[in-house]
């Protein structure tokens, strides 16, 4: 297993609304042809910008990760990948009418079967679901539970409500129950601010804001008790850029010693949980600038099973071939390359 | 170690608590339903006075939305920061192990009992029928 | 048995622990510290008859759902340390003797910077009602603290979200002299580096006073980018998220490229996340720069020289030794020591750093850089 390498976040794009017409049915063919539900990519990765796609990863203005070939050829071959995770972001997770989210919800987990790991046996997916209505939420993880492909179930940082919270809970326990953790992806729904401050002027505001709504959902997940309700649920924080971890930790632990009577179902420090139940791809890695700089950060993150590598095809974060960024340790890199991402995601072991 | 009468048990009502000082300490002593517990009166973490600390239940819990209370009373919660200690061993609640109160035995006698003695000749003046707290320090 | 008493040690004796004066004769300036009127009805006297008539009948407009207590309910009453009620049964904050006995005399405090949070002027719906609220409660501190208490120095608050009033404010109480920075808060109804709030800060630059954003503030956003959490526990954390947002929003948007000589201090918010903010902002810079061209530097350039921190309530990392590395990637030149005195999880300057500091440390942590930054002589 020495030389197997498990990308843990890679996108392909869904060229429009179009192409998901083969697995709608035809109720929902007629609505999407004839009022124009198209045109949903996610206000977070507005195709065009440069973060978007690195410029070797673009062929004109085609939509960065649409092309089946150059995925391969660029995230798979590129690489060396073993197997890689698709995380597809269109539509479903900002819908309002639960059952146009429902039904794109099921029609892009076709689509990513059909004409993604279908064509390749290296690719995995996150379950895409509406989690507008939890209920229909857990129908989808059901529907694809005993397709093996399908690895973990996919959310977004900034949603309608903090991940922690009872309405959810029924999807954490199919989740739980399948063996699925929680891939939760950088990116928002818009259904408000992205911060307590408010709506930001910049794009870039707004990218750097998903780590603050990152942490938000870790503290939601903790202290809500949710891992006291399923045990075995694993949450994998993906693009969340890393570096605000162990802050996050310390002050979490902090305020729990003082405030405990609160959320008594807390019964250890927030960050033994958080190292328990939590997993976060490594790219972006919003590192120090310097080795000694993540040397200390990688000691105070305590912690060699935590990362997972992923190279985040195609967004830009760095040039070249290797997406595992300069001066982690070697024993965490090591176990960053497989055996955290087989640990964290049980059923990328099991044969199709 | 040495004994020291520190207070009347009639000094200190039920649910309430007194600093009194033996050799250079503040040391807080709790009533609490007719046992006496002594602490040292300064927090572990930033040096809070415990002696305005907040007596509670000791509360666990067996899931989301269960409040388990047993003990009730015999927690206190730090004035500042709130940290969680057991007032009879000084354990933290977070972790018991390494972080705690000093505390300080306690014995209860009488009038004819001090008389055998032994105690530390900075004592409070014993002068009627009573009954009597002695801290080991 | 009458004759066994030596000596009555019924009357408390100060600890020598707890009295320990600093190894150096280092005076502290707290750059956070809560006065309370002994009522609300204190401050609304300092306000025209017709204000206070519209407040006996319709008292304060924010966006909150109780009227007499905050959103979520704290860790203790009125937010404060549970040995912070003076005897006289008054609030905390509220008695100056107290205050001077308790803490300002026990740890020698040189200067303490004044954070008003009765009456949340900043959040105020009604505007014209916020605008007079914003002199009363400025003109408050300087005649019921300020002139009692001189080391107590006041902040100039503003409703920020009427720039205009904002500005009339800073430009009339800003000419006393005295008030050592001008107030606004970081939940205000959009990000501070926004184009609307630009005029308080060419004010600010004008008088030459720094700006305070303390912790706080109802401007209408959840606190998460998911909405209302549940916790207090989760809320109260993610105040140092506001903080990081609104430097980011800062930065980002300009405010220091436009107004170098203005100085932000963010206070309340521990500093525990600037780390990684920054590395953050500069990391992605480079790929989101064609949108910001208004950018001249690096992000965490503008950081380094026109933002400050204090340092309440301190970060505990789980090795006492990170909190070396903390300050070293922070940068001791940023800290400002502040205690939160009154509030619950108030800082003991003398307890709150588990790390040796040296000599030069703690005079600039405790002392001069919050000296230089609000020009205290």
């Amino acid at each position: 297993m020495a030389d197997v390498l498990i990308d843990c976040d890679i996108h392909p794009a869904l060229p429009s609304s179009a192409a998901l017409l083969p697995y709608l049915d035809d109720h929902w063919k007629e609505q999407v042809t004839t009022r124009g539900i198209d045109g949903l990519d996610l206000q977070s990765y507005l195709p065009s910008m440069p973060i978007s796609g690195r410029p070797d990863w673009r062929r004109g203005t085609d939509k960065p990760g649409s092309d089946f070939a150059m995925l391969q050829s660029q995230a798979l071959d590129g690489f060396g990948s073993s197997l890689a995770i698709c995380n597809c972001l269109y539509g479903t997770h900002a819908i309002y009418d639960p059952y146009l989210a429902s039904a794109f919800a099921k029609a892009t987990n076709d689509w990513v079967a059909a004409e993604w790991m279908a064509k390749d046996k290296r690719l995995r997916a996150s379950i895409v679901v509406p989690l507008q209505a939890p209920d229909f939420a857990v129908e989808e993880i059901e529907r694809r539970a005993t397709d093996k492909r399908f690895v973990s179930v996919l959310v977004l940082a900034q949603g309608e409500m903090t991940l922690g919270r009872r309405m959810y809970w029924p999807v954490w326990a199919a989740a739980e129950k399948h063996a699925l953790p929680i891939a939760i992806h950088a990116g928002s729904a818009y259904r408000q601010a992205p911060s307590s401050a408010g709506w930001p002027s910049y794009r870039m505001e707004y990218y750097i804001a998903d780590a603050q709504a990152f942490q938000a959902q870790v503290l939601s997940l903790v202290l809500e008790g949710v891992f006291r309700k399923f045990p075995a649920l694993k949450v994998v924080l993906m693009e969340s850029g890393v570096s605000w971890l162990p802050a996050c930790m310390w002050r979490a632990n902090k305020t729990w010693k003082g405030v405990r009577v609160e959320v008594p179902w807390v019964d250890r420090p927030p960050a033994d949980i958080i190292r328990d139940h939590f997993r976060l791809t490594i790219q972006p890695f919003d590192a120090p600038p310097d080795k000694a700089g993540v040397e200390q950060l990688c000691e105070q993150i305590n912690s060699d099973r935590m990362l997972l590598f992923s190279s985040d095809y195609p967004h830009w974060h760095y040039e070249g071939t290797d997406a595992m960024p300069p001066h982690i340790p070697k024993s965490i890199a090591d176990r960053m390359r497989s055996a955290n991402a087989l640990e964290t995601f049980p059923r990328l072991t099991q044969t199709i | 170690m040495a004994r020291h009468v520190v207070a009347r048990t009639s000094d200190i009502p039920a649910g309430t608590n007194k600093v009194v000082t033996v050799g250079g300490r503040e040391i807080v002593v709790f009533h609490i339903n007719g046992e006496f517990f002594a602490l040292l009166n300064r927090c572990p973490h930033e040096g809070a006075p415990m002696q305005k600390a907040q007596p509670i239940a000791k509360l666990d819990s067996d899931g989301p939305g269960e409040y388990r209370r047993s003990r009730v009373g015999e927690l206190l919660r730090c004035p500042w920061h709130g940290w969680e200690f057991d007032v009879r061993t000084g354990q933290s609640y977070f972790d018991p192990h390494n972080c705690k109160m000093r505390s300080y035995p306690v014995t209860v006698q009488d009038r004819a009992e001090l008389a055998l003695g032994p105690y530390s000749a900075e004592t409070f003046q014993v002068t009627v029928d009573d009954s009597y707290l002695l801290i080991d320090v | 048995m009458a004759d066994v008493l030596i000596r009555d040690t019924r009357k408390p004796q100060p600890q020598a622990s707890l009295e320990a004066k600093p190894k150096s004769r280092l005076r502290i300036i707290d750059c956070d510290i809560h006065p309370s009127p002994k009522c609300n009805e204190e401050v609304i006297a300092f306000l025209p008859k017709r204000w206070q008539e519209h407040y006996a009948l319709f008292n304060d407009h924010l966006r909150v759902p109780f009227m007499q207590n905050l959103p979520y309910p704290r860790s203790a009453p009125r937010i404060a340390r549970r040995d912070a009620w003076p005897p006289d049964g008054s609030v905390p904050g509220s008695n100056l003797a107290f205050m001077r006995e308790q803490y300002l005399d026990v740890v020698d405090v040189e200067y303490g910077l004044l954070q008003v949070l009765d009456l949340f002027v900043y959040s105020q719906q009604n505007l014209e009602f916020g605008a007079a609220l914003a002199r009363g409660i400025n003109e408050w501190q300087v005649e019921c603290v300020s002139k009692p208490e001189p080391r107590l120095r006041a902040s100039l608050v503003v409703g920020q979200d009427d720039p205009a009033a904002a500005v009339k404010e800073i430009e009339h109480s800003a000419a006393t002299g005295q008030f050592a920075q001008i107030n606004m808060a970081p939940r205000a109804s959009e990000p501070l580096g926004r184009r609307k709030y630009w005029p308080i800060y060419e004010a600010a630059q004008a008088v030459g006073l720094p700006i305070g954003l303390h912790t706080g503030g109802y401007g209408g956003h959840a606190p998460t980018g998911s909405g209302w959490p549940s916790y207090y526990n989760e809320e109260h954390h993610s105040n140092a998220h506001t903080m990081a947002t609104q430097l980011a929003s800062l930065v980002i948007e300009g405010v220091p490229e436009r107004f170098p000589m203005l100085k932000f201090v963010f206070i309340e918010g521990g500093f525990g996340f600037i780390p990684g903010i920054t590395w953050r902002m500069d990391k992605h810079f480079e790929r989101f720069r064609a949108e910001v061209p208004h950018l001249k530097r690096k992000p965490s350039e503008y950081v380094r020289d026109n933002f400050w921190f204090t340092t309440q309530p301190i970060d505990e990392p789980e090795r006492n030794r990170d909190m070396r590395t903390l300050i070293d990637w922070v940068g001791v030149d940023r800290l400002l020591f502040s205690s939160d005195y009154p509030h619950w999880d108030f800082d003991d300057p003398r307890t709150a750093f588990r790390i040796p500091l040296s000599e030069e440390e703690r005079a600039k942590i405790f002392n001069t850089n919050a000296r230089a930054v609000y020009g205290f002589k």
